[in-house]
């Protein structure tokens, strides 16, 4: 059976239940959340069927150009890495949904079925075989985004729309010249035929290599984001709508990172081991630059769209350490900040709701008025800083660990981040929680049963992940394998 | 020619043309002798209908082997095959759209609309087959002075009047320019006939006719590059295209623009591969490519950023067509073994996308008396089902994949980066205008879902109109997702190589 296609396009089925349906509000809620229940079951049934050994893999013959020179093939399959990320969207998908159907006021129709093709988009990227397919998966995600961020995100969400489009478009240009000119010179896309190419050393020049090797680092930079290339990030983070935003910055992002581990680390990795301490100082600049500004904002979006770029450095980091302890730890960020920055992001969403606003200095006391919201907002942003415990003191760990390893002095200054981490967290949150309550509030109330849920199963996979990390080794071993010996470590 | 000689040609090979003749002629005729109160629609759907027979004709005569008639000057082989179905399927969507075309009291002339399309159609179609410059010429001049007519039907709009001014006028110096160039060549080889110029022409020596030579392909290529309205003949299409009817401006920016590629490609492919280039063992023709791929850069660059400011939404998509031809004319340029597949497969796909959206952009306009982009602001609340028709072919555009679009645009870069050398300039060129292209494409999108609508009156559907709109949302879709189905049709039907001598 083939059970990725049949994951990746389950949203379609709710996609066509929608727009035949009425646009009464509780069916569309109701089909809109079903919709994404629908491939979160079937990447359980993924999990279950990786772990027992099934062949996910999937390859039939799907274009030829030339007279059969070029040939595309529809070629999906998973390791470790893309089955965790496709738990993750999956997951953070229905959570976001349910968050939706709570906050979203106007064309909510609408909303879903631009949602549900975001969702096609997301899950295709983590199991394309072959960099075709993955730039068509990859550019599928940029419609829907668009629409939704400008259709229904906050003042200035046209503006963040058309910044997110050509950021993105740029990115997406340059992956596609990359990607047309590797197939070009080697007649393939398959990640795995290339793999054997790239090793072999002989079909292409050095140079083209160095260059391609930059090309994604650009590529996947303005996705990941590296500074200089956040600003449309940042931008997303303060004016998309908060469902759309923990989609944004808990799996969008995560192409970014997934990209340049796959294909940067996976393809080149001769010549990436050669940039490894020029990505190292990026990575640096986006630890200490995201959390020097998340320091000086005065609202809380802004602080954790910058937090976002200063975990994104950790990833840099641990990849840029080329052993085994920070790739993995790059991973771990990954998902561990995909996981915090959702909750974070969904208790944002939920205390916009309340009160009207995101500023700090309107914010205080909310631990008085909503206790549970406060709590798990405490408990957010202990897990972003790094407490051990949750999911952020692993991966923090983890990549610093192998960057140690490798370049001790760029660990050393990195170490600086983790403690302006803690600075800028606790100045948010602890302001928000406990500082001057203030009154201006009616109607305040805590958070309900259902807003309950998504944030309980965000919390408790952020702790399982801290204190039982194995969950997520065992899956990832079988990849690591596969990426080291690409690396020569 | 005696008798004999004319008869024993093989005249069935003309058939696809000798149909559209007949119903030009009986149009015309009938037209003349009909009572003005006849509703001129049935013109439409019967010229629709000859045009279905042209296309069985047509398609029954694949896989024939290249022919001459006429004392070689009518060729049949892969080459006009494959782009007469474009020319066909073009027009008669454009005869589809043209059907339903209510703009109010402004179309005075219908009968003459539907005839004079059927011969612009014709002289399309001898462009395409045509192996000698003399009938090239006649068969441009016929396409170029049926749309002359055809961009001022609209005898009380000043705007359309311009238009057709404008056309002519600009029409005359390309043509011109072409025969200028094609002078040259009729100088040098003594012929007008393509195969006796093609044979000629490796005689010559370069120190005698290079620079004529050059002269002549200049002069050649810019005269034509006024069909294809890319730079430096490009300033005609926004104030033709704004005027025209909108039947004829889909007519204009589709089929006109695919006859003009065909003359390119015939002309250029068939004189000056052969000829000695500047440099030694190079043809003229790559010698030459640096010119075009500064022209093709240049119009995708003008194109893509004067759409940015324009609010009408005819001048918009004439200025998006200029960029688009600047994009076909890369794989010209890259010159590798997959050429005609890019180009046939890119124009295939154009030819849906652009006439898809010209349908929705007719029903529009007609529907609020504007062509301003704000006419469709809060579509797809008001008519969803057509605001997805738009999304499709606005997407596909823009490249962005699912589309056929994209799979063009993928065949042209890797031909692009394939051939040697890599183009890899221009191919970033073309990537990075599609993304400012992105700019206004998403810009009548957003009008559609992110705008409220201003009106709630109930938009009418004519059928032609709609029977075209879904047909190339279709095609837009399935060379999107299935671009095998038509591309291996193309590589398993046609052989290019018939094209040379």
């Amino acid at each position: 059976m083939d059970w990725l296609t049949l994951m990746i396009f389950s949203p379609l089925i709710g996609i066509l239940l929608l727009s035949v349906q009425s646009a009464e509000r509780k069916t569309v809620s109701l089909t809109g959340i079903l919709a994404t229940v629908l491939p979160l079951l079937l990447s359980l049934v993924i999990y279950t069927q990786f772990h027992g050994g099934g062949n996910l893999g999937v390859s039939h013959g799907w274009i030829s150009f030339g007279n059969g020179m070029f040939q595309v093939n529809y070629e999906l399959g998973i390791d470790g890495f893309s089955l965790l990320l496709i738990l993750l969207t999956t997951i953070v998908s229905t959570l976001s949904a349910s968050v939706a159907a709570a906050q979203i006021k106007q064309g909510l129709k609408a909303y879903f079925l631009w949602f549900l093709i975001l969702e096609i988009g997301m899950l295709g990227v983590f199991t394309a075989e072959n960099l075709i397919l993955f730039f068509i998966f990859f550019e599928i995600t940029l419609v829907p985004m668009f629409f939704l961020i400008g259709r229904w995100g906050f003042v200035e969400r046209e503006k963040a729309a058309y910044s997110f489009l050509i950021y993105n478009g740029l990115g997406s240009a340059i992956l596609l010249i990359l990607f047309a000119a590797i197939f070009a010179k080697t007649g393939t896309t398959n990640i795995e035929e290339l793999k054997a190419i790239m090793a072999s050393g002989e079909a292409v020049s050095e140079e083209f290599r160095y260059g391609s090797m930059l090309a994604l680092l650009v590529a996947f930079g303005v996705k990941l984001p590296i500074v200089p290339l956040h600003t449309w990030m940042v931008r997303v983070h303060v004016h998309a709508p908060i469902a759309v935003v923990m989609i944004h910055a808990g799996i969008l992002l995560k192409i970014g990172a997934y990209g340049l581990i796959n294909f940067g680390l996976g393809i080149f990795g001769d010549q990436f081991a050669k940039v490894a301490p020029f990505i190292a100082i990026l990575g640096l600049i986006n630890l200490l630059y995201g959390a020097f500004l998340a320091f000086v904002q005065n609202e809380l979006k802004s602080v954790f769209a910058y937090s976002s770029v200063s975990h994104m450095g950790i990833v840099l980091l641990g990849v840029a350490a080329m052993n085994e302890a920070g790739i993995q730890g790059a991973i771990f960020q990954t998902l561990s900040h995909g996981l915090i920055a959702a909750l974070l992001f969904l208790l944002v969403g939920i205390i916009h709701q309340r009160t009207h606003t995101t500023k700090l200095s309107s914010l205080g006391g909310l631990a008085k008025g909503m206790p549970l919201a406060a709590g798990f907002l405490l408990a957010a942003g202990m897990a972003s800083l790094g407490l051990p415990g949750m999911s952020g003191f692993v991966s923090e760990f983890m990549a610093f660990l192998g960057l140690f390893e490798t370049m001790p002095w760029m660990a050393a200054i990195g170490t600086l981040g983790i403690i302006m981490t803690a600075v800028y967290m606790l100045r948010a949150v602890l302001g928000v929680t406990y500082g001057k309550t203030i009154k201006s509030f009616t109607g305040m109330y805590d958070l309900t049963r259902i807003e309950m849920i998504p944030a309980a199963a965000l919390l408790a996979l952020i702790v399982l992940i801290g204190v039982y990390p194995a969950i997520i080794t065992h899956t990832l071993q079988l990849t690591l394998e596969s990426i080291m010996p690409g690396i020569g470590g | 020619m005696d008798m004999e000689t004319l008869l024993s040609y093989e005249w069935s090979m003309m058939a696809p043309e000798f149909t559209i003749l007949i119903i030009a002629t009986v149009l015309s005729l009938v037209d003349l002798f009909t009572d003005k109160k006849v509703d001129r629609k049935l013109f439409g759907w019967f010229g629709a209908a000859g045009i279905g027979i042209a296309l069985i004709f047509l398609f029954s005569q694949i896989g024939h082997e290249p022919a001459m008639i006429l004392a070689n000057t009518y060729r049949l082989d892969a080459f006009s095959l494959s782009f007469k179905i474009l020319l066909l399927i073009g027009a008669l969507l454009v005869l589809l759209m043209g059907v339903s075309y209510e703009a109010k009291g402004e179309l005075l002339y219908r009968g003459e609309f539907y005839y004079l399309l059927m011969s612009a159609l014709l002289g399309a179609m001898m462009m395409a087959s045509s192996a000698d410059l003399i009938t090239l010429f006649v068969g441009l001049e016929l396409l170029s002075i049926s749309s002359y007519i055809l961009a001022g039907t609209r005898k009380k709009s000043t705007q359309s009047n311009e238009a057709a001014m404008k056309y002519v006028i600009n029409g005359g110096i390309s043509s011109a320019f072409t025969l200028f160039g094609l002078s040259y060549i009729y100088g040098l080889t003594g012929s007008t006939n393509l195969a006796d110029i093609s044979r000629e022409i490796s005689n010559i020596a370069p120190e005698n006719g290079l620079v004529l030579l050059s002269i002549a392909f200049i002069l050649t290529f810019v005269g034509l590059a006024f069909k294809i309205s890319t730079v430096p003949f490009q300033m005609w299409a926004p104030d033709v295209y704004q005027g025209a009817p909108i039947p004829v401006t889909a007519f204009l920016s589709v089929v006109s623009k695919t006859a003009g590629f065909v003359i390119i490609l015939r002309v250029l492919l068939s004189v000056f591969p052969f000829a000695q280039g500047l440099e030694a063992n190079t043809s003229l023709l790559q010698s030459m490519m640096i010119f075009i791929s500064v022209l093709a850069g240049i119009t995708m660059i003008a194109g893509n950023t004067i759409a940015l400011k324009q609010r009408n939404i005819k001048r918009l998509f004439a200025y998006s067509s200029i960029a688009h031809a600047g994009y076909l004319l890369v794989p010209f340029v890259a010159f590798s073994e997959m050429m005609f597949e890019s180009m046939w497969f890119y124009l295939a796909a154009y030819l849906l996308m652009n006439i898809g959206a010209f349908a929705v952009i007719q029903v529009m306009s007609e529907h609020s008396h504007s062509e301003d982009i704000s006419i469709f602001a809060g579509l797809f609340y008001r008519r969803p089902w057509v605001a997805v028709m738009m999304t499709i072919f606005l997407l596909s555009l823009a490249g962005i994949p699912g589309t056929a679009g994209f799979i063009g645009k993928l065949n042209i870069f890797i031909g692009a980066l394939f051939s040697d050398p890599s183009r890899y300039i221009l191919a970033a060129v073309m990537m990075g205008t599609t993304v400012i292209s992105y700019f206004y494409y998403f810009g009548v999108m957003a009008q559609m879902f992110m705008r409220p609508s201003g009106s709630a009156a109930p938009i009418r559907m004519p059928v032609g109109v709609t029977i075209a709109m879904v047909f190339c949302a279709a095609g837009t879709i399935t060379l999107g997702l299935f671009p095998g189905v038509v591309l291996e049709f193309f590589q398993t039907q046609f052989n290019f190589a018939e094209m040379f001598y």
